[in-house]
């Protein structure tokens, strides 16, 4: 059999074309944490085991191939009983089975050890998915301590994070690579997780479930701070926006607050994320767009670009109305 | 590649007898005549078969260039070639196409053409239903892309998971089409197996007893045997998913009670058994026909026959394993991941007798030779991809990434199209009587083979970096860009491969070189008549007395023993008839009445098709009127027919 | 010299029960049915384990329920009868089996959907009653199923066209009525037993 020469060359290419990029998402590399670690191992273990079995397969088949031609060349290619082949089938399965075994061994260790998180977990998270984006909700010790966020889970750097999650309409996966495991948003049912970051750092996620159109747009992003800053941040989120009064709150109380909530206004829709802190968030729109005031201004004018088919319509809005009510947005920290 | 060849390629005469009275009396009992009405009447199993190929061939190019327009959109990030809701009627029609409208039908077409040939009969056990099968397919996929054309296929993947498919949130009728259609379809797959199944019991040869049956006919009763199991799970989920939508029920529906995994439970309880049933006669396939090019006999066919049967037996008990990241708890799904594991085993087994079988053999470097090594490598690459996602840990990550894309080509392309394309190689003979050209198609195996591994391998490493499946575009700074170029272009040199195949069968039809019964000098039944066969199969039905009819004489064990008789034997001519046998040691015990060509089986299907459409439309009035028509239909097909004789004499050909 | 000879020996042509095709075609039929009814059943015992709104107040009542399976297992001994008469050539007893076979057949269908009357639900309530009514309009389908055959058999029987010798139409659709029969003590269980064990 020919070998190919081609595809490996491009193969290569590829690749080194791809290691030049980064890839945040993959989970070969750059474990963040206990709940990653064990799988990161496990991952790059098979992956090397079976690309050995394909070597070897590989092998086996350009030596037999060969071998058969060679002795169809030299003896002719008349019937014959053939020589026992037997062996190869006691000797292959053989030496399987104690590989298999092994990977089976090794893969329910690993799962034991991600299963449940090492210590109580210090932050409680409610994960609801939305059609397409992701509602976040802090409880602290009183009731009215709720946080309710979108998009970017903030989390203390080194302790265990549980999420308890489910979906306001379709099956969605929470899924941040680097951090975990995946897990099913399922209606009318809470699944829980657990996953902890030891860097500070941005880590990037998507949505894992086929979820209806925009399925490949719902991103999620964690970021992962020192426990300080995180408390920080959590005072300042359970604070309501400030009162405002300017051209660009009333827009947004006229045009927008149907769906969106922002806290200490009187806007209270809850079909859109809540957004009492939007400025203060990376990105927009589950991880599509930075959260700059262009990309502001880009999302309220063109959402059905940004997103076509998001749950949010394009609100056709004065020039001057929507620059006003992007200025507002900035104005929510 | 010049002028009409004359030469064949085996010169012999056809081994099995086939005296000129008794071919004349036979052709006229048995042929069905021209035209139109006999084009839709036929019942021939050899008609049907290749009409089945034909079919599935048609789908698979349509599949294909949905799959084409994909990789389009997907060659570069933040692509707006397609928008996201064509992109998710492409996915899910390619999804749907593939596995329901391609892969089993074709395998159905083989084994409908090969099976009363290999087993030395004269047809099936239900000519009818046969045709039947076979109408109800084409009905189904064309109810299935009917709606391809009016802009509202189905859009909620191959697996359709609710609550996305419910009406809330499909509210189209993209989702009815996916149900009413796979019902559809699953009627025709029922009644396929069912005809399997009593085939294999009652329409063998004399003497082709259970441990001499080609292994294609173990797979292909394996998988038949799981479709009468399995499909209904997946018709009621569907008929569910139907009722859910339009008569207010809560089976899935949360608001009332339901449960959006019950969904999940029953389509993978179908849907992990029928991947094995895409593949295990497609194995059959390879272990019938690399043998014949390796010139011995399959090393371990008693192993290889048993370990198909345990694919499918353990095949039943890992449905979960798609489940594993629905929140079911973690020691339920260890016991599914520890199954999925021991599922290789019996794979292991085929894969190394195939290698045995081809390095103590004296191999042939033939086109479908070529296809069947690039199987056994391609089917390793699927299974040990498999073998990573059955672990639960891993899986946690790799399921719903590009991996999973990944092992499903591999395993579906390397199991199924490329066994099949080389057992089309390989039996295109039998087909045609004509040969399909070997330089084109050795240029057509590497084509198709390196642009298979560009298209599909660095999928492996777009799913290890993360890339999630069923997404319309992907963003900048993730690093998918550039591997999912060289996706692209393999999937067009793949696609120009297919092309390449394509302009080879019509090549081999019209020009290729006649082929003679028995080109490749192959061991089994079908060989033994001409090429193409009359419509009779056998003149003489054979007597078998081993598992290689044709190759006795040279490599039998036991020179002692029985010899098959082929130019000896029943002569069934008082009428289209053919011989019935007992189920284990098939002694003769009944001869079969055959059934003439029939309108009946089109019929039906036409008055299925419209029910069908009926419900989808909800038109009461259509729905009435077919449901009359259609028992008119059956009312015809079991009327009694006034019996001549419940004995006849046996007559024998010597 | 080659030639064609006929032997003393005989065989019979398509032949009764198991010697037939059609008696597996039917097992196969049967066999796939069968595991139809496995999964509805399946999904009534995961609805049920998933839910803590389940069954309206009790199982469902036994007051229709139990003469009706009295009245189907009836109709099976006496269409076994019928059969066997059938074969012995006894037409007129024959038909006067299926007639009540028939009859009883029917009385059971409407004992049924009187129940379906009395529910205090509709098939849209809640996932019970969805899967309460899949369940028995399942069974019932396939009893209408099995009363046409045996209507189209006493139609062809009393047009002459079914006579004695086609003892294989007694054989199968009386299998078939058997199945039907049997179906309906699992689905009987399942809805009428199971909650009162529980
Ligand atoms: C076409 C047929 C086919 C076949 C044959 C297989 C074969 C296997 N599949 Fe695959 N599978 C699919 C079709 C198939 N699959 C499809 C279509 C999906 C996706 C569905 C979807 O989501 O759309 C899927 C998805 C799928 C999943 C779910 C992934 C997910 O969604 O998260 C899993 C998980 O366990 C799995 C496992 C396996 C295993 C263990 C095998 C085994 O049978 C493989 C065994 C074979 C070998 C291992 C090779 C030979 C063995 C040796 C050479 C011995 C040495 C090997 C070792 C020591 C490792 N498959
Ligand atoms: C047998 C099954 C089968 C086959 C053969 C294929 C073949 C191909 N598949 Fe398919 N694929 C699936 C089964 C299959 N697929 C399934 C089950 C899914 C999952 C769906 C889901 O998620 O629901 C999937 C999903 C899937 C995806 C992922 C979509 C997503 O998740 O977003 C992609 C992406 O690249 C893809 C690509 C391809 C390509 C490039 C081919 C190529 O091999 C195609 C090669 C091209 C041809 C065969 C056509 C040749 C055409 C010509 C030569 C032109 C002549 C034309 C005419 C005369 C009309 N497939
Ligand atoms: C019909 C409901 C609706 C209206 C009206 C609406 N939105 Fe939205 N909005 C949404 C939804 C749904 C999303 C989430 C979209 C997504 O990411 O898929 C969203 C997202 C957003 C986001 C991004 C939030 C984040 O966390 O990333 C911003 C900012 C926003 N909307 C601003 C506005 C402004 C300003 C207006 C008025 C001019 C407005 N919205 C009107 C529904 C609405
Ligand atoms: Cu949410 Cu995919
Ligand atoms: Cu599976």
């Amino acid at each position: 059999m020919r070998r190919r020469p081609g595809p490996v060359a491009l193969l290569m290419l590829a690749c080194a074309g791809c290691a030049r990029e980064s890839t945040p998402m993959d989970y070969m590399h750059g474990a963040a944490g206990p709940a990653q670690m064990p799988i990161q191992a496990l991952a790059q273990g098979f992956t090397a085991i079976c690309t050995a079995v394909v070597a070897i397969i590989a092998v086996l088949l350009i030596v037999s191939v060969r071998r058969g031609i060679r002795e169809q060349r030299n003896d002719g290619d008349a019937v014959t009983p053939g020589r026992n082949g037997m062996p190869w089938i006691y000797w292959g399965v053989g030496l399987s089975v104690p590989v298999l075994l092994a990977m089976t061994v090794w893969s329910l260790l690993a799962t034991r050890a991600v299963a449940t998180p090492p210590a109580a977990p210090a932050v409680d998270v409610e994960v609801i998915g939305h059609q397409w984006w992701w509602e976040l909700r802090y409880h602290g010790d009183r009731a009215s301590d709720i946080v309710t966020t979108a998009n970017e889970l903030v989390v203390p750097v080194g302790q265990p994070v549980r999420l308890r999650m489910t979906s306001a309409d379709v099956i969605h996966d929470f899924w941040v690579p680097k951090l975990g495991p995946k897990m099913d948003l399922v209606p009318g049912q809470w699944n829980n997780s657990w996953f902890q970051a030891d860097r500070a750092g941005v880590y990037v996620g998507q949505c894992a479930e086929y979820c209806g159109v925009e399925h490949g747009k719902m991103g999620i992003r964690v970021r992962a701070l020192p426990k300080a800053q995180f408390d920080t941040w959590l005072a300042l989120e359970r604070q309501p926006a400030l009162p405002s009064i300017n051209r660009g709150a009333q827009v947004f109380g006229q045009a927008c607050a149907a769906c969106h909530t922002v806290r200490g206004t009187g806007a209270g829709g809850i079909v859109g994320p809540d957004l009492t802190h939007v400025a203060g968030r990376l990105t927009l729109a589950a991880g599509m767009l930075p959260n700059t005031p262009t990309a502001r201004m880009t999302w309220v004018a063109h959402t059905q670009q940004v997103k076509p088919g998001a749950q949010m319509p394009e609100v056709p809005l004065a020039d001057v109305d929507r620059a006003a009510v992007v200025d507002y947005l900035g104005t929510l920290r | 590649m010049s002028a009409v060849p004359v030469t064949a390629v085996d010169p012999r005469e056809p081994a099995s007898a086939s005296p000129p009275e008794l071919a004349t009396r036979l052709e006229a009992l048995w042929g069905e005549g021209e035209g139109l009405r006999a084009w839709f009447a036929t019942v021939d199993h050899k008609a049907i078969g290749l009409r089945y190929i034909v079919t599935a061939f048609v789908f698979l190019l349509l599949g294909g260039v949905e799959a084409l327009v994909m990789r389009i959109q997907l060659a570069s990030p933040e692509a707006r070639v397609l928008n996201p809701e064509q992109y998710s009627q492409l996915f899910s029609m390619h999804g749907v196409t593939m596995i329901f409208l391609y892969a089993l039908p074709v395998l159905s077409g083989f084994s409908n053409y090969l099976w009363p040939l290999l087993l030395g009969s004269r047809d099936m056990a239900f000519p009818r239903l046969n045709a039947l099968s076979y109408w109800l397919f084409l009905a189904a996929g064309l109810f299935l892309y009917m709606s391809f054309f009016i802009g509202a296929a189905p859009n909620d993947g191959w697996f359709s998971y609710v609550p996305q498919s419910l009406k809330p949130y499909s509210p189209g009728p993209n989702l009815d089409v996916y149900a009413l259609g796979l019902i559809f379809l699953g009627l025709s797959t029922t009644v396929g197996s069912a005809n399997f199944v009593v085939t294999l019991l009652r329409m063998r040869a004399p003497g082709m007893s259970v441990n001499r049956l080609p292994i294609l006919v173990w797979g292909t009763i394996t998988a038949s045997v799981a479709n009468l199991l399995a499909v209904p799970a997946v018709s009621l989920a569907c008929l569910m998913l139907w009722l859910d939508r339009h008569h207010g029920t809560h089976f899935f529906d949360i608001g009332g009670g339901g449960q959006p995994l019950l969904w999940q439970h029953l389509f993978w309880m179908f849907g992990h058994p029928w991947v094995y049933a895409l593949v295990l006669p497609a194995m059959g396939l390879v272990s019938d026909a690399l043998p014949v090019h390796c010139r011995r006999p399959l090393v371990g066919y008693t192993p290889v026959a048993m370990s198909t049967v345990a694919t499918m037996v353990i095949g039943f008990g890992v449905w979960l394993h798609h489940m594993f990241a629905t929140g079911v708890p973690p020691l339920a799904l260890s016991f599914f991941s520890a199954a999925s594991f021991v599922i290789a085993i019996p794979s292991a087994i085929g894969v190394f007798a195939w290698i045995a079988t081809i390095y103590t053999g004296r191999a042939r470097l033939t086109t479908p030779f070529l296809f069947f090594v690039g199987f056994v490598l391609l089917f390793v690459i699927g299974g040990v991809s498999g073998v990573m996602t059955a672990s639960l840990a891993l899986d946690w990550q790799l399921t719903d990434t590009y991996f999973i894309v990944a092992h499903l080509h591999y395993v579906l392309l390397g199991i199924n199209v490329f066994p099949v394309i080389g057992a089309i190689y390989h039996w295109f003979p039998k087909f045609t009587g004509r040969m399909m050209d070997e330089r084109l198609g050795r240029w057509t195996f590497g084509v198709m083979f390196i642009g298979f591994n560009l298209a599909f391998l660095p999928m492996h490493w777009l799913g290890l970096a993360g890339m999630p499946r069923r997404v319309w575009t992907y963003s900048h700074g993730l690093g998918f860009g550039a591997a999912n170029l060289v996706v692209s272009i393999g999937a067009f040199l793949f696609a120009a491969g297919v092309l390449m195949f394509l302009i080879g069968v019509v090549h081999g039809a019209l020009r290729g070189r006649i082929a003679g019964p028995n080109p490749w000098d192959a061991p089994t039944l079908e060989w033994s008549t001409a090429s193409p066969p009359p419509v009779y199969n056998f003149a003489v039905l054979p007597l078998v007395a081993s598992r290689h009819p044709l190759w006795e004489a040279r490599i039998d064990e036991d020179p002692e023993g029985d010899r098959s008789l082929l130019t000896t034997g029943f002569a069934l001519d008082d009428g289209k008839e053919t011989l019935g046998v007992t189920p284990l040691d098939a002694q003769p015990d009944v001869i079969l009445k055959m059934p003439g060509p029939t309108l009946l089986p089109a019929l039906l299907s036409v008055a299925l098709f419209a029910l069908f459409v009926g419900l989808l439309c909800s038109w009461r009035w259509l729905d009435a009127l077919a449901g009359l028509a259609a028992a008119a239909v059956l009312v015809a097909w079991f009327s009694p027919h006034a019996t001549v004789r419940d004995e006849e004499r046996v007559r024998i050909y010597e | 010299m080659s030639e064609v000879r006929t032997l003393d020996d005989t065989l019979p042509v398509q032949g009764q029960g198991r010697t037939g095709t059609a008696w597996w075609g039917l097992m196969c039929v049967i066999g796939t049915e069968g595991i139809l009814f496995a999964y509805l059943i399946f999904s009534y015992g995961y609805l049920a384990s998933q839910n803590v709104r389940w069954l309206h107040d009790g199982p469902r009542s036994l007051r229709l329920a139990l003469p009706a399976t009295v009245l189907l297992v009836g109709s099976s001994i006496v269409l076994e009868w019928a059969k066997r008469v059938g074969n012995r050539g006894r037409t007129g007893a024959a038909r006067l089996g299926v007639v009540l076979a028939v009859l009883m057949g029917a009385a059971f269908m409407l004992l049924e959907l009187r129940e379906w009357k009395e529910q205090p639900f509709a098939f849209d309530t809640d996932s019970y009653s969805s899967i309460y009514f899949l369940l028995t309009g399942t069974h019932l389908a396939h009893v209408a199923v099995g009363l046409l055959g045996l209507l189209m058999m006493l139609a062809w029987s009393f047009g002459g066209r079914l006579r004695t010798e086609h003892s294989q139409y007694r054989a199968l659709t009386t299998l078939y009525w058997h199945f039907v029969d049997a179906v309906w003590l699992f689905v009987f269980a399942t809805i009428y037993l199971s909650p009162r064990l529980a």
